[in-house]
Order: C-alpha cells, then structure tokens, then sequence
C-alpha cells in the first residue's frame, strides 16, 4: 500500500488511467534486476528508481572511471574508484527513500546467476560483452525470468524483451556468439554518449510496461535505432524451441559452465607425453581418446574413454567434469578440434589437449 | 533480380555504405546463396558475424528470396 507522500510524489502516475493507484502498486511490488550499472543500467536505473518500483537489484564489480562520465550518467567525479553498483545505490537513494536498492559488488558468474536471477520478476541487461550476455540470457531463460536486452555499437542500438509469454530468446536471435575478437565494445571503439541513453530510456520503458502489464511489450521484435539518421527498424524474430530446450537442458550442470571458454576467450592447456606420465602418477585424471577404435597404439594404462570424434555427443555424459581431462588423439589435431566443441557446445572448462598425440609414446 | 539491401553496425561500416540496390543473377535464389553472394562480393565480410533478415522477418532456416524483397544484414553487438 502507498502512504499519503508516497501517493503524491506519484501523483503523475496516478492521474493516467493505464497506470493509476493500482499500477503504481504494481510497480512498488516489484522487483527489477539491473545486471550492469554503465552506459544502459544508468539511464534504467533511474527511470526504475523515479518511477517508484519497489525493490531494484543492481549487480556490478567494476569501479567508475573518469572515461565513464561522458556517458553513465548516475556518476560524478567523487564517485571516481568506487564500486559502481554501490555508487549507484548511493545516488538512487537520495532520487527516492520509498524503494528499496541491492546492491551486489560482484561479477556476476554461472555461479551466483541462477540464485540473484531467482530473487527477481524482471531483468535487465546492460552488460558490455558476449559472455556475460550469453549467461543472463540462459539464467533468464532457465528461470524463466524476462529479460529487456539493449545493446549499443558507436551511433546504433537493438533493444528487445527476451524469454516473455513465450516469446524468443537472445539465442533464437544469435544462437552463436561471434568469434573472439571480432566484435570491439564501447571502450574499444567508442560510443556517443548520449546513445546509452536513448536505448537504456526505452528499456527502462519496457520494463515499466511488462510491470504495469498495459501496451504491447517488445517481444518477439528486435528494435533497432539508428542515431545518426534518427531511423527506426523493427525485425520479427521467431521463438526457435530447439535454442530454448537446449538452454534449458543446461540446468543442472549450469554452475560448470564456462562463458568465456563458450565465447572463444580463454587458452586451452596442453601437456606434453611426460607431463601426462606424470599427472597418470600423482592426479586421478579421466583420458579420452577420439581416434577411432582401430588406430594404434592402444596404450592400456590410460585406461581411456573410446570416443571417436564424430560421435563424441553421445559421450558428453561420460565426460567427467569434476576431474581433470586429458584429450588425446594420434598428433594432437582431432584432440584440440574436440576440446574446442566441447568447450563451445557443453561448456567443458576442465579439459587439457595432449600435444603431439599418442604416435611417440614409449 | 534485383534487390533492396540494408546493412547494420560493423557490417555498414566494413563495406562503407548502408543501403544499396544490388542485381542478383539468379533465378531462385536464397539466404544461403545471398551469404556466399555478399562475401563474394564484399571479401571483408567474411569473418563477420550477421543474420539475414527477408522483409523485417529474421530468417532461421534457409529463406527464398523474391524480387524486390528488402533484405537486412544485422551483426550482433554487445556494448553497454
């Protein structure tokens, strides 16, 4: 229930008939999640916090910058070095006493997603890269949370709400990360300042409405504007039910999966023939091996899985994630090859490439 | 045929313009043929990631193209 100051300070709200004391009782029972406190989570975040939802969670490990000021619009200079999920809370607290602000000083992981998305009815994304984006979009998808997504390139920006009523996901959109590398982000490349602020507006908006359950959420259609022509396109997107079940088939070992590795950015380790002897003798360690049955040598005291490389899917589950895992192969090629698959489709990170193969051991 | 192309972002900015009516000699042509017809056309594209949408609708599978259809190049990108 509002108080009497609480119902004036909304008294704008209260006057339209779409939002009214019962929308503005919508908005203070919900909980919003602001994954990111930059370029979009400010502009969202104060929307969120001046609109008077009710308790909003923003999740950040990075520090404000003084490059960040041209754009993150919540930040002074005083706020130079701080943490800026507790920066932001500072700020949006003195904006509106009658909400309640978390604030998670922390990166988040496929660790801690799954139980800080749970505690939410909507999220937003704000990030700045493909991995972390990749894994609000699983843990929304997962939960069964939705998810406003906005992004911005230079003068151009997509906004779109994922995972509502049944709608598509991040991944019937891009259902693969691009290559590592290939795409530069805002602090790489640059961005006009007032770009966020145009995207983060609308997802702020969108947010409002999926809480006031009034207009025509942008689901299913990716918004896309151009700053520099002032246009706007809309693409229909379709629900695709194979990325959905296949991200929701990762629940249960969720918590192991490896973002960067899925999106190309971590090394992959190797050893050496010796350096296997050696982790034989002093590690429980899993070896499998993706040459085909016949190849030779067969070495028995590896003890290894037999899974050849092009049927390596049906072995994923025999696959020990909790150990570490040799890969090996006859020269090192079909070993590394399936490393790399198994890092992107399952999400492996414990997985180690026998360099040179198995053709020199003595 | 001949179609109305709309290019997004990196993709734009790889190939210097963001629309452009392009002639394809084809006589049914589809998205696949339209992937392979723009790296041919514009090398750089080849290590970059886009979609293809056909009319405001992105395609998932293999889309047939038609006279006239306005065809958009989206790459993903991931700022904030």
């Amino acid at each position: 229930m509002l108080n009497e100051k609480e119902k004036h300070r909304y008294s704008r709200h209260l006057l339209l008939d779409k939002v009214g004391l019962q929308g503005q009782e919508k908005l203070k029972a919900a909980k919003v999640l602001v994954i990111g406190a930059g370029g979009l989570g400010c502009p969202v975040l104060l929307y969120l916090t001046a609109a008077g939802v009710g308790t909003i969670g923003i999740i950040d490990f990075d520090l404000v910058d003084e490059t960040n000021l041209q754009r993150q619009i919540l930040f002074s200079i005083n706020d130079i070095g701080k943490n800026k999920a507790l920066a932001a809370k500072h700020h949006l607290e003195q904006q509106n006493p009658y909400i309640t602000i978390k604030a998670f000083a922390e990166k988040l992981t496929s660790k801690n997603a799954l139980e800080l998305v749970q505690q939410f009815d909507v999220i937003v994304d704000g990030t700045d890269n493909f991995s972390t984006r990749y894994l609000v979009n699983d843990a929304c998808v997962i939960t069964e949370k939705p998810l406003v997504y906005g992004s911005i390139y230079k003068f151009e920006g997509q906004v779109s709400v994922f995972n509502y009523n049944n709608g598509p996901s991040y991944r019937c959109l891009f259902p693969e990360p691009p290559k590592a590398g290939s795409v530069p982000n805002c602090s790489q490349i640059g961005v006009i300042g007032v770009l966020p602020g145009l995207i983060g507006t609308q997802q702020a908006n969108e947010t409002l409405k999926i809480i006031l359950e009034i207009g025509t959420v942008l689901s299913g259609k990716l918004l896309i504007y151009d700053a520099l022509s002032g246009n706007s396109t809309s693409i229909n997107i379709k629900r695709s039910e194979e990325q959905i079940d296949k991200t929701k088939a990762m629940k249960p070992h969720f918590a192991s999966f490896n973002y960067d590795a899925f999106c190309g950015i971590d090394l992959i380790n190797t050893i050496d023939i010796t350096e296997l002897k050696e982790l034989l003798k002093s590690e429980n360690i899993q070896v499998v091996d993706v040459r085909e049955e016949w190849e030779q040598p067969r070495i028995n005291e590896l003890n290894a899985l037999i899974a050849p490389l092009d049927d390596l899917d049906d072995f994923v589950n025999q696959i020990d994630r909790n150990k570490k895992v040799v890969m090996v192969c006859q020269r090192g090629a079909r070993s590394l090859q399936a490393i790399l698959h198994l890092k992107k489709e399952y999400g492996f990170n414990n997985l180690i490439n026998l360099e040179g193969g198995l053709l020199n051991w003595k | 045929m001949k179609i109305n192309v709309i290019y997004f972002g990196m993709i734009a900015e790889a190939i210097g313009k963001n629309v452009e009516t392009l002639q394809i000699n084809s006589i049914q042509p589809n998205t696949d043929d339209l992937t392979t017809f723009f790296i041919q056309q514009y090398p750089v594209l080849k290590n970059k990631s886009f979609k293809i949408a056909v009319n405001q609708q992105m395609a998932t599978n293999n889309t047939v193209i038609n006279e006239n259809d306005e065809i958009a190049l989206l790459p993903p990108f991931a700022g904030g």
